[in-house]
């Protein structure tokens, strides 16, 4: 399996504290890897330095074995890579078929095609694949600030796989989800990897959907990786019971 | 505004367009030159509801930007270029204008970006009053010609309120088109959420730009139809006051939404004319309406509007759900 995203040495200072300090990993094509840590060590930072979102104080990414350090996020999205967010990141007035459609339209023919062409850029009825898949049927035409937080979650991840992206990093997806409709996240989650060849990052605090969903995971800890490697071997690391509970 | 059936809203959309058609052919002189001011201040308050009701960015410029359109439009026609060429090149020039000043949005936002179009339209008011070699200062131009459309001269009120009414009808049906396009969605994407915005692929810089392109071109068109319409223009109605006026039709019409410019720039314009009677106090009455009509409703008229049905479709549907659940009570 080759690796779909090379992350060498990623720092990240604000002023003198160092939020990432020296992280280095790779994604295996195909695979979940989750990523793990106490509050405050880094994993958001480190999602934002990888995709474009903040630049990095030093370090390398390689999307592809092509270094991508530096891009910005709406051309890194266009290689292929998305993310969602740990906060509700909708647009509230747009019904979620639209905020669906918005997800989508960038990622086919130029911006003038966008101007003179179809209004829906020929993607409601992916769209409408999408809103069955994540089981929001009966809100496709709500706007989706009038969802509750857990059908947001839901939309935000959607809109995720709308561009068909190859990298997919979602930041705390089980946040404020109720367990059944987690149930149905995780299960969505899979059926993605496995059909779509999609591979993802997770950072979660949900340890069990972690363990269950995620081929590896990488903890972190005051910026630094402390371990990698499948998740019975993680959970069993002296160093990640000492993180999580030793304070 | 889905409260309304299509055909209902098909029906009513043309008595709208059959009265502006009908109604105003015995109008007086005065009232054909408002009716007319109205068409003209919509294009300029369509083009500010993209840039600010749609895409979010402040803009107290568009004022000035009716007067690069105006000065254009009164050069070159009194210069003998046709107004058809003369609105070209206002859209041209306003355009690319409107996109150089969108740069400063890329780097600042909300009352800080309304400074900078602040000092945009100082600036541009200097140019039409000093540069007299150009705009005549102070003494503005006068003369200007009204077109001949097809062979027809339109230099009576009646017809040129129609070459007005006609622009306003192919800008209002180009706006539409963007609006409901990939673009009109990627604006609202800029206004709602830029982070997650350029998340999704969505290029914000070169939208951010587009808004106050597009936006500021529509201003141009404006300009290019004021300048015959008043046949005389100086640097004085270019002011900032245009561009709150600007501002204040969109967001009593209600920013963001389709028709607010209509409404705003009908309010703006025509209700001053309307409080008349009351003398001295018609200025002021205006203001309280004004004022109140925003505590009431700070998204606008429309905001009033699409308030009630939103309630109203939460109240069918609420009631819809009780039926349901009450059935499956019986069956069960």
């Amino acid at each position: 399996m080759s690796a779909v995203l090379e992350v060498t040495n990623i720092k990240k200072n604000f002023g003198g504290i160092s939020a990432v300090d020296g992280v280095s990993f790779d994604v295996r094509e195909g695979e979940i890897l989750g990523l793990i840590g106490p509050n405050g060590c880094g994993k958001s930072t480190l999602f934002n330095c990888i995709l474009g979102q903040l630049t990095p104080s030093d370090g390398e990414v390689k999307l592809d074995g092509k270094v991508v350090t530096g891009l910005r996020p709406a051309e890194l999205n266009k290689l292929g890579v998305s993310r969602t967010f740990q906060l509700l990141q909708v647009f509230p007035k747009l019904s979620v078929r639209e905020n669906l459609i918005l997800a989508g339209q960038e990622h086919q023919g130029s911006m003038a095609s966008r101007l003179v062409g179809r209004s829906d850029a020929g993607l409601t009825e992916t769209a409408n694949q999408m809103i069955g898949f994540f089981k929001l049927d009966h809100l496709a035409a709500e706007p989706a600030g009038g969802l509750s937080y857990g059908q947001q979650k839901l939309l935000d991840a959607a809109m995720a796989f709308m561009g068909g992206p190859r990298l997919v990093l979602l930041d705390e997806p089980a946040g404020g989800v109720n367990p059944s409709m987690l149930a149905d996240l995780k299960e969505r989650l899979v059926a993605i990897n496995r059909e779509k060849n999609a591979t993802f990052v997770v950072i979660e605090h949900n340890m069990e959907f972690v363990m269950s969903l995620c081929s590896r995971v990488m903890v972190m800890a005051e910026g630094k990786v402390l371990a990698m490697g499948r998740p019975d071997e993680v959970r069993k690391n002296p160093a990640v019971i000492e993180a999580y509970l030793g304070h | 505004m889905s409260g309304f059936g299509t055909p209902l809203k098909i029906a009513l959309g043309l008595a709208v367009i059959a009265a502006l058609i009908i109604v105003p052919m015995n109008f007086n002189r005065y009232g054909l030159f408002i009716l007319s001011q109205w068409a003209v201040m919509t294009i300029a308050a369509m083009g500010l509801n993209l840039t600010l009701g749609y895409a979010g960015q402040v803009s107290l410029a568009q004022g000035a930007f009716v007067g690069i359109g105006a000065y254009a439009a009164a050069i070159m026609t009194t210069h003998g270029w046709p107004l058809p060429a003369a609105i070209v090149v206002a859209i041209a020039l306003s355009f690319v204008v409107g996109w150089v000043l969108g740069y400063p949005a890329l780097r600042v936002q909300h009352h800080y970006l309304a400074f900078v179009t602040l000092a945009f339209s100082t600036l541009a008011f200097l140019v039409f009053r000093n540069e007299s070699w150009l705009t005549g200062g102070i003494y503005g131009i006068s003369n200007i010609p009204r077109p001949h459309i097809f062979g027809l001269a339109t230099n009576k009120p009646l017809p040129f309120y129609y070459v007005c009414l006609g622009s306003l009808a192919i800008v209002s049906l180009a706006v539409w088109w963007l609006i409901r396009s990939p673009w009109g969605r990627a604006f609202m994407a800029l206004r709602e959420n830029p982070l997650r915005a350029q998340s999704l692929g969505i290029d914000t810089r070169r939208y951010t730009l587009m808004a106050f392109a597009i936006g500021s071109a529509l201003g141009g068109v404006a300009g290019a139809l004021y300048a015959p319409l008043t046949q005389y223009i100086d640097p004085v109605p270019f002011n900032l006051s245009l561009s709150l006026d600007l501002l204040m039709m969109v967001i009593v019409g209600g920013a963001g939404f389709y028709f607010g410019p209509f409404l705003g720039a009908m309010i703006a314009v025509l209700l001053p004319e309307w409080l008349r009677f009351t003398e001295g106090y018609y200025l002021m009455l205006y203001a309280v309406a004004v004022m109140l009509l925003l505590i009431w409703s700070p998204t606008g008229i429309l905001g009033i509007l699409d308030r009630t049905m939103a309630a109203r479709r939460t109240k069918a549907a609420s009631a819809l759900r009780a039926v349901a659940k009450s059935r499956m009570e019986t069956v069960q």
